[in-house]
């Protein structure tokens, strides 16, 4: 099992993942499991339905509305980043915190580097299989670096211009 | 001019001390020179053939007095002495130590300055009217809307690792003078039925590989709704921009491959769904409008008397005038262009004596106004005409009062091959060359407009798709060679220039620019420009002389 950094009550913390990710041919394995679209597509709503814990992971090129009618009852949509400087997770991420509403965990897989950490958070990741060995300290450091944000996003700050009018 | 409130200093005060932590993690070998990459270049800093480059931004190209004296400083203390103003109007400086940068950074930061989204696959800094606020044709002040999207897209969370870099123009003059047309995004301000305030937005035009002339996407967008619409193109351009193929990256290309209206009809959806939750509340335009109010202007007679009698015994005075002078809305007032191309000089180099010269006349004569231009010149938008003879001495002392703004030797050059790693080949000596053919002055005047660009490579940096005369260096089996373009044009009537022919040897390209300046001078009908006569003959008669000695 890997190490996952958890966002939670305004901290991070670290703690074994106990959720399992599915490659596409395996067979379906105990316990709580990601797997990817595809296999999702063909084995989900069985597995939802016996009650399991389970993930997505969406790869960049996939459309995170298509899991729109399945929201309420995943656990975990992962959002695959191949490389750090592939942002088309940052989209995803936003799409299901603020139109989608979803509340579930949020959690980037892939090349996650500490750097990208306050602007994942941002747009609404709440766990991180970092990629660089950040410990939760070093992830906290940087999202909490920036006092002020200039737009709204999907997280909690208030932006500049809000609080310019007094809000 | 937008002054940075409490909230402005400390965001940018977050960011130097992050920057400087990663600079110390590069330095005590904690991080490798790939994971500090992507890191310093969110920072504009680049490494290049001899060097680091700092490239500092200057947000939509408006400095104070204060800010173009800190850039002399850092210029004279870190680096060589001078700096370079590029067409994306911020400032180069070449010969940076990698350790020296915190600091740089720092200082930059005393004067609300800094080096953020210079680089990197992010939305960069913002190309406005450089005669914003002086000039009589504008119907809003576009740094009105600069400084908003400057702050809305600072550090954004979800935009800053696009498929590719992502620049904004924005004009509110009928005469453009940012080359909206060939930005990822142009926004020229339209003035609705009932007089309402809105913009034509173009999406997709550019240059590099595939030069484009944008297509509009929105004839009206009401300026109210801007913000969302901005974050709905940004949005539709993460998810389905290519990043398979860094030349098939830009916006452009998704907008070809989507078409127009395919493209539109995706943004329109997106914008629904976005609403009104993504516009900025209309307080903080009013805000950031009042930061830029009209200056007390004096009441003024439309002629200024010391200004004519100048005018009359100072022959190089008179010269400058009908040059480097622009109307001004207000009577008794003038806009001074100020020439970073001097005969034999590198374009848009300027030395830190002549910033900090520049600096004084704005502070004492120009309401502590400068702008950059993308033509890589310096604007005093507002001096009185009773001031201009002394301004024009002030800057003749330093050799800035060069007669030639949009003449022949008015070149843009990319800094090529003397600096950047990507080149193919020189532009300055190319430039400098031509400069020196057209010196005189009178013969200059006589040919008029003419909008020379120069670039090094295909990433068009020297913007020469859009040049009334483009040149790009090529490399030919380790020879530099450079082919011609003619009747690009980067103002409202912009257009992408044609190949005349082969390629020609360094040797050969004055020669060229000469024999077709020759061919406009004999076709030419009444006030035509260059770029009319081309227009109106075709390009036949001067690809006869250029190669008409070929055959």
């Amino acid at each position: 099992m890997a190490m996952l950094i958890k966002a939670e009550g305004g901290g991070f913390h670290a703690e074994m993942d106990d959720f399992q990710s599915v490659v596409d041919d395996q067979p379906i394995p105990d316990g709580k499991l990601i797997l990817s679209l595809k296999r999702f597509e063909t084995d989900g709503e069985v597995l939802l339905a016996q009650g399991r814990a389970v993930g997505v992971r969406i790869e960049p090129d996939e459309a995170v509305e298509d899991l729109t009618p399945f929201l309420p009852r995943l656990a975990v949509v992962a959002l695959s980043l191949p490389k750090f400087r592939d942002g088309r997770a940052f989209s995803s991420a936003h799409i299901l915190r603020t139109r989608l509403g979803y509340t579930g965990q949020v959690r980037a897989v892939g090349e996650v580097l500490r750097e990208q950490a306050g602007m994942m958070a941002r747009c609404g990741f709440d766990a991180f299989e970092p990629s660089d060995g950040s410990s939760p300290e070093a992830w906290a450091k940087v999202v909490n670096r920036h006092r002020h944000v200039y737009q709204s996003a999907a997280d909690h700050h208030v932006p500049a211009f809000a609080r310019r009018l007094g809000g | 001019m937008y002054r940075y409130d409490t909230l402005d200093r400390e965001i940018l005060a977050d960011r130097s001390a992050e920057f400087r932590d990663q600079v110390r993690r590069r330095l005590a070998g904690e991080i490798t020179e790939d994971q500090f990459k992507p890191l310093r270049l969110m920072n504009g800093l680049y490494l290049q053939l001899h060097a680091y480059m700092l490239r500092v931004a200057i947000p939509y190209g408006t400095l104070n007095s204060r800010q173009l004296r800190k850039l002399a400083e850092i210029g004279r203390t870190y680096d060589k002495g001078y700096g370079h103003f590029t067409t994306r109007t911020n400032l180069q400086f070449h010969w940076i130590k990698l350790e020296d940068t915190p600091d740089i950074l720092d200082a930059l930061a005393t004067v609300d300055m800094h080096a953020i989204q210079t680089s990197g696959n992010c939305i960069r800094n913002v190309t406005a009217d450089p005669y914003a606020g002086a000039t009589a044709d504008e119907i809003d002040d576009p740094r009105v809307w600069s400084e908003a999207i400057r702050q809305w897209s600072s550090l954004h969370p979800e935009f800053s690792f696009l498929p590719r870099k992502f620049k904004i123009a924005i004009t509110a003059a009928p005469k453009d003078r940012t080359a909206a047309r060939v930005h990822d995004i142009g926004l020229m301000a339209r003035r609705g039925r009932e007089g309402e305030l809105g913009f034509e937005v173009i999406v997709g035009g550019g240059m590099g590989r595939t030069p484009i002339v944008g297509p509009t996407v929105q004839e009206f967008l009401p300026a109210h709704r801007l913000f969302s619409y901005l974050e709905a193109v940004l949005r539709v351009y993460n998810r389905h921009g290519r990043r398979d193929n860094i030349y098939k990256a830009r916006i452009k290309i998704l907008v070809q491959a989507l078409g127009v209206d395919e493209f539109a009809r995706q943004v329109d959806e997106e914008w629904a769904s976005i609403g009104r939750d993504g516009d900025l509340p209309d307080a903080e335009i009013a805000r950031i409008r009042a930061a830029f109010a009209p200056k007390t202007f004096e009441t003024l007679p439309r002629e200024s008397l010391g200004f004519n009698e100048a005018k009359a015994q100072d022959q190089a005075f008179a010269r400058f005038v009908r040059n480097n002078l622009k109307p001004h809305k207000r009577q008794g007032y003038t806009i001074v262009d100020i020439s970073l191309k001097g005969i034999g000089e590198t374009p848009g180099d300027a030395s830190s004596e002549q910033m900090e010269v520049v600096a004084d006349l704005a502070e004492r004569f120009g309401q502590d106004d400068i702008r950059v231009t993308h033509e890589q010149n310096l604007v005093l938008p507002h001096v009185r005409l009773d001031d201009a003879h002394e301004v024009f001495l002030g800057l003749a002392k330093v050799g800035l009062a060069t007669p030639n703004i949009n003449l022949v030797s008015d070149i843009i050059a990319c800094p090529g091959l003397d600096y950047c790693a990507l080149a193919n080949a020189r532009a300055i000596i190319v430039a400098q060359d031509i400069a020196r053919r057209f010196e005189n002055q009178d013969r200059a005047e006589d040919i008029g407009e003419l909008k020379i660009k120069i670039s090094g490579c295909i990433n068009a940096c020297g913007h020469h798709h859009v040049g009334h005369i483009g040149i790009l260096g090529v490399d030919k089996k380790g020879e530099e060679f450079y082919q011609l373009t003619l009747g690009g044009s980067g103002a409202e009537d912009a257009a992408i220039g044609k190949i005349l022919g082969p390629a020609l040897p360094i040797d050969k390209v004055t020669d060229a620019i000469d024999r077709l300046v020759n061919v406009y001078l004999q076709e030419r009908q009444v006030n035509e420009r260059f770029l009319d006569t081309l227009r109106r003959t075709g390009d036949a008669p001067f690809k006869e002389a250029v190669y008409g000695d070929a055959h």
